[in-house]
């Protein structure tokens, strides 16, 4: 919502300087995001006439245009905009005008050409946003007239703000005037135009009949007639075009003048074009067709309100936009002039549903007041009757249902409590006043704490004590609530899964790693390139294809990562990235089984170097009792990989990515990696390992090498030892690997070595040898192993 | 006793000083100290003398032997310490030749900034919560008292997934609806950030991005007040930036809290910066959680995780964070 100081002036005398201003209109939560000082600064720009348009010999984006400034030279000046033809009226810059923004207009050759000077649009001269081109002037202008003479421009400020969807009151000049007039302290006054009525009355002239009330909660008509189209005074363009509205015509004008300074949209019938005379508001049937005044055809549906004539046929559809077969043309002499309160559910739900914004329903769904129709209808009435209309006596108000207001019960010690304030009941009742919120001693009685608080028609937003409570601290001042830190009554703490993942975390990047963060959105497509089902869960409503997949691996990101460095010749990095996979749920659950992953992507590292990444993991965690157990899921290497069981619970994979995979998104090197479920992993027991003494005894060790089949993983041959070796194995490892002569083929050689250690004394050589015997026996007796000699 | 011991030391520290290595040394100790030195020869021969001319003689001797003990002990420290030396330089290195570049990883910068607040607020006594980033409609704004329909709802974007009924499951448009699940969760009090992973209907640039990160801090137990509340805001402040802010609170408008306010922060060059939107829980929130508003009061903030990042940084770009770039990652 913008606002001129000038017009914020007629309803209260506001005072201080611009920014001052600005500074109070957001401490009142009317957040400014712009102030400009506007119908200033415009010297040297004149009005121009048109005389030719040339192209421009060495230029396609500026054409040549000569004009004529008043004293009959021809002026020939560059120009970058298109929109104006031979005759046209235009402001022209002259040489040596400094424009608002500083800059400063000589003569000088663009391409080649001369130009004696600059074309305006309306952005360069600070009248209204936007609009490309040229700004073009009415013809009854005088050429060579100063611009600020010719307009009428009055220097002015212009206020641009952010204006929440709780306020619609504020979506009004009048509105923004009360708040900043009660943080002032000035008084605040509504004008009470009141226009003479002539002519035949508005109630044999015109019925109304409301049909559905939740819709129209109000409908009130009047009728104006001696309308004669044609162009609103200068002052009046002048705002509008100000606050952002193109003008049309005086009617249009007058609407929109009205709307912007009451808050209170409007709607113009030809009335003789209202067949019947007479306008039905009732919902629409399905399919019910209608052509908008911008000559689009819509089609309706039954959440559409549409105000119908006699043949029931709709003219208009509630609160967003009016039809063509009813618009105020030249021929126009008499209008119906609406003006209404719909239900805002229904013209949201109505504006949603058919795509279609306007000025009137944006103030409709936020709540408009019920009230202020009869005073806008005046306002609207006295606006137009100084373009020679009348207004005809008599109004008609049909009421449906607005919602009921009680007055709120307010208690002082609530407000105080939350607000940590210590207001007196009176000195809130003062805050309220000025805001049109009326406080009595609650019911009635003087001696009560507490207060009933009237909440105006304007501020359908405020309806429960909550309410209340924010404008006190509105009115009262945020910033002069004092402030206090509570002490929280808890211990501050990181829950273990959280501590878990930084040290996952921490692991990751002690090995090297980078983390990453690509987007969760894939493109279709990109979980079958990495072999994985193509079931991830979509995007209803995605902007582009790229992002309309939410992903179920994490596979896909950290591959385009990959490939995506690669392609800048950034190779052999190791990434990894812990973050969230949606997936479909095996039974049905109200969300998606969704959970955290860590991922780990090692360029030009092949899956040995994934296994390292795993046990440091496993070891950082301290989590025992784990297994790689070999697999060949889709998009994983088949000969490389192996499932990561822990406690008999698979939490994932470690190995190499699918060459393949590799070729499909553009991998020229291996891909070391590594997947885990960290949520699975981290729900299994890890840490809290009981304490052991260090045994005060030498421990023994032995080498044992056998000759296993390929087919047995090492981790078999490890698990027969420890089992057979029993509580005096301390430490095991496998040493050294050794495949060819003089091992058979489809064999290789494992060598191990084993420490034993018993807590309570020294063992002795026999105790060591029987162990011995019975690690062999365990691995050959279960496996197809051999011990070697 | 002919023997002229005096001379005898004199040969002999001549000769222990010109032994060039320990092998040397080993040697001249033999023939200094040995069984046919010249003074194990002179106490073989000391028989022969008077008594008091024995005695005199025997302790001569023990001083001489003495003497030469030590210079032979003074040479090999000497000795050993070249030998040690040489074996040392022998193994010289160029420890430039070994020096490239081993690095540990690094930790994404969204990810610093994420621990960092979650420290800051670990510190004033939060617990950290956290929530799924695909949500139903009810925790994202049902509870969070939006009316179906409402225009409130316009000021988020929301992309929605095809998942249960239309219209019933979605990316969460912000992290507030953790503050329903941690209220679900338990009784109060509650002192929690909730950092996390929130979604829009943004074309990426510079400032937007269709995914980022926010942290939500949501505190209720007795008698929280709004003063509480702008306390808290300028403490964090002071922890995160490391000093004195001067700031403001000025009226705003969410759903979900009543009063509302924006949290700007001055800057250096005299602007206000918007740091962050507050306010004090609302009611129906609260209700919507299982809690009794007459009962408990609280208040909630949250701000953009990924503005702070880039802002500690100097990073213009929003897509920067995104892009993965391992030339960008690493400089973190």
């Amino acid at each position: 919502m913008k606002v001129l100081l000038s017009w914020l002036r007629e309803f209260a005398p506001v005072s201080g300087d611009p920014s001052e201003i600005g500074e109070q209109l957001s401490g009142l939560g009317l957040a400014v995001e712009e102030i400009s000082a506007i119908g200033g600064g415009l010297d040297g720009i004149v009005v121009a006439r048109v005389l030719e348009l040339r192209p421009h010999p060495d230029a396609d984006r500026i054409q040549l245009v000569d004009v004529d400034a008043g004293d009959g030279e021809v002026l020939q000046i560059c120009c970058g905009a298109f929109n104006m033809s031979a005759g046209d009226l235009v402001p022209l810059a002259t040489l040596g005008t400094t424009m608002p923004d500083g800059m400063e207009i000589a003569r000088r050759k663009m391409r080649g050409q001369w130009s004696n000077g600059m074309l305006c649009s309306p952005e360069e001269i600070g009248l209204g946003e936007g609009q490309d081109g040229i700004l073009l002037l009415g013809s009854e202008l005088e050429v060579g007239a100063p611009l600020v003479e010719a307009l009428e421009l009055q220097p002015d400020i212009l206020y641009d703000l952010e204006v929440n969807p709780n306020r619609p009151d504020a979506m009004s000049v009048a509105g923004v005037a009360r708040d900043l007039a009660a943080r002032q302290g000035v008084p605040f006054v509504l004008p009470d135009p009141r226009p003479a009525e002539v002519g035949e009355s508005a109630g044999g002239r015109l019925t109304v009949e409301v049909l559905d009330p939740v819709l129209c909660g109000r409908f009130v008509a009047r009728v104006l007639d001696q309308i004669t189209i044609g162009p609103s005074p200068n002052w009046l363009v002048n705002r509008l075009t100000a606050l952002g509205m193109r003008p049309i015509n005086n009617v249009v004008d007058v609407s929109n003048y009205v709307m912007l300074e009451l808050g209170q949209p409007s709607h113009t019938y030809d009335l003789d074009a209202v067949v019947g005379s007479k306008l039905r508001v009732r919902r629409a049937v399905d399919d019910e067709t209608i052509e908008t005044l911008d000559g689009v055809d819509r089609t309706l549906g039954s959440t559409d309100g549409v105000i119908a004539d006699g043949d029931n046929q709709a003219i208009g559809i509630a609160g967003i936009m009016g039809g063509a077969s009813t618009e105020v043309s030249e021929s126009t002499t008499s209008v119906a002039l609406e003006m209404a309160w719909w239900d805002p559910q229904s013209i949201s739900t109505s504006s949603r549903r058919l795509g279609l914004r306007s000025e009137a329903s944006a103030r409709f769904e936020r709540g408009a007041d019920p009230e202020v129709a009869d005073l806008a209808m005046r306002r609207f009435a006295e606006l137009l009757v100084g373009a020679g209309a009348t207004l005809a006596p008599g109004v008609v108000d049909v009421r449906g249902s607005v919602p009921n207001r009680l007055p709120v019960r307010v208690r002082t010690a609530r407000v105080n409590d939350l607000l940590g304030t210590a207001l007196s009941r009176d000195e809130m009742a003062a805050l309220l006043g000025p805001i049109g919120f009326i406080s009595e001693p609650a019911g009635g009685d003087h001696s009560s704490a507490d207060l009933d608080v009237v909440v105006p028609s304007f501020r359908p937003d405020s309806a429960a004590e909550i309410d209340v409570v924010e404008e006190v601290a509105r009115m009262h001042g945020y910033g002069h609530i004092s402030r206090t830190v509570p002490s929280s009554t808890i211990t501050g703490s990181l829950t273990s899964y959280q501590k878990d993942r930084r040290l996952v975390r921490d692991t990751m990047v002690g090995h090297g790693l980078d983390e990453v963060m690509p987007v969760p959105f894939l493109a279709p497509g990109d979980l079958e390139r990495a072999g994985l089902p193509a079931d991830g869960i979509t995007v209803a409503n995605p902007l582009v294809a790229e992002e309309s997949v939410m992903r179920a691996s994490l596979r896909p990101g950290i591959l385009k990562t990959l490939a995506y460095n690669a392609s800048h010749r950034l190779k052999g990095l190791g990434v990894f990235e812990i973050g969230h996979v949606y997936r479909w749920p095996s039974t049905e659950q109200p969300l998606p089984d969704e959970r955290e992953h860590l991922a780990v992507g090692l360029g030009g590292r092949d899956a040995t170097g994934a296994v390292a990444v795993w046990s440091a993991l496993a070891d950082a965690l301290d989590c025992r009792g784990y297994d790689l157990v070999a697999d060949f899921p889709a998009g994983l290497h088949p000969s490389r990989t192996a499932r990561l069981e822990v406690d008999g619970v698979a939490v994932g994979y470690v190995g190499e990515v699918d060459p393949g995979v590799l070729e499909a998104y553009g991998i020229g090197e291996r891909v070391g990696w590594l997947e885990v479920n960290l949520q699975a992993l981290l729900a299994l027991p890890h840490g809290g390992r009981p304490y052991h003494q260090v045994s005060r005894y030498p421990s023994s060790d032995i080498d044992l090498a056998f000759e296993v089949d390929e087919g047995t993983p090492a981790s078999a041959v490890r698990a027969c030892l420890v089992a057979a070796a029993g509580g005096l194995l301390v430490d095991l490892s496998l040493f050294d690997v050794f495949r060819g002569a003089p091992v058979a083929d489809g064999r290789r050689s494992l060598a191990f070595t084993l420490r034993f250690q018993a807590e309570d004394r020294t063992l002795t050589d026999s105790e060591v040898a029987e162990v011995r015997t019975a690690c062999i026996a365990a691995v050959e007796g279960a496996l197809p192993a051999t011990l070697r000699g | 006793m002919t023997l002229d011991l005096d001379q005898h030391l004199i040969d002999a520290t001549n000769a222990v000083a010109a032994v060039g290595d320990l092998d040397g040394l080993q040697r001249i100790e033999g023939e200094l100290l040995g069984k046919s030195s010249v003074v194990n020869e002179a106490r073989r021969s000391l028989g022969e003398l008077e008594q008091e001319a024995r005695k005199q003689a025997g302790r001569r001797l023990n001083e001489v032997r003495t003497e030469l003990e030590k210079l032979l002990a003074e040479r090999r420290v000497v000795l050993e310490a070249a030998e040690r030396a040489a074996v040392l330089e022998a193994e010289r290195l160029d420890l430039t030749e070994f020096d490239r570049g081993q690095r540990l990883g690094h930790r994404h910068v969204v990810t610093q900034t994420w621990e960092r607040l979650e420290d800051i607020f670990v510190g004033m006594g939060f617990t950290v919560a956290e929530g799924p980033e695909i949500e139903d409609e009810w925790h994202n704004f049902g509870a969070l008292n939006f009316p179906p329909d409402h225009p409130a709802r316009d000021m988020y974007d929301t992309l929605y997934v095809d998942y249960g009924e239309p219209g019933s499951t979605l990316l969460r448009t912000h992290t507030s609806p953790v503050q329903i699940r941690v209220m679900e969760s338990g009784e109060p009090p509650i002192y929690s950030i909730m950092p996390g992973r929130v979604f829009r209907s943004d074309t990426a640039d510079a400032t937007h991005m269709p995914v980022f990160h926010q942290i939500e801090g949501l505190v209720v137990d007795r008698r929280i007040t709004f003063g509480d509340m702008a306390g808290t805001m300028d403490a964090f402040t002071k922890a995160y930036f490391g000093r004195d802010f001067a700031s403001r609170l000025r009226p705003s408008y969410f759903p979900f809290t009543e009063p509302s306010a924006e949290f700007d922060i001055l800057r250096d060059d005299g602007s206000w910066l918007e740091l962050a939107g507050c306010g004090m829980v609302h009611p129906n929130v609260l209700e919507a959680g299982g809690l009794d508003p007459e009962i408990w009061s609280g208040f909630a903030f949250g701000f953009g995780l990924d503005r702070l990042a880039l802002m500690r940084h100097g990073i213009d770009d929003l897509r920067e964070l995104f892009r993965n770039d391992h030339r960008f990652l690493s400089q973190f």
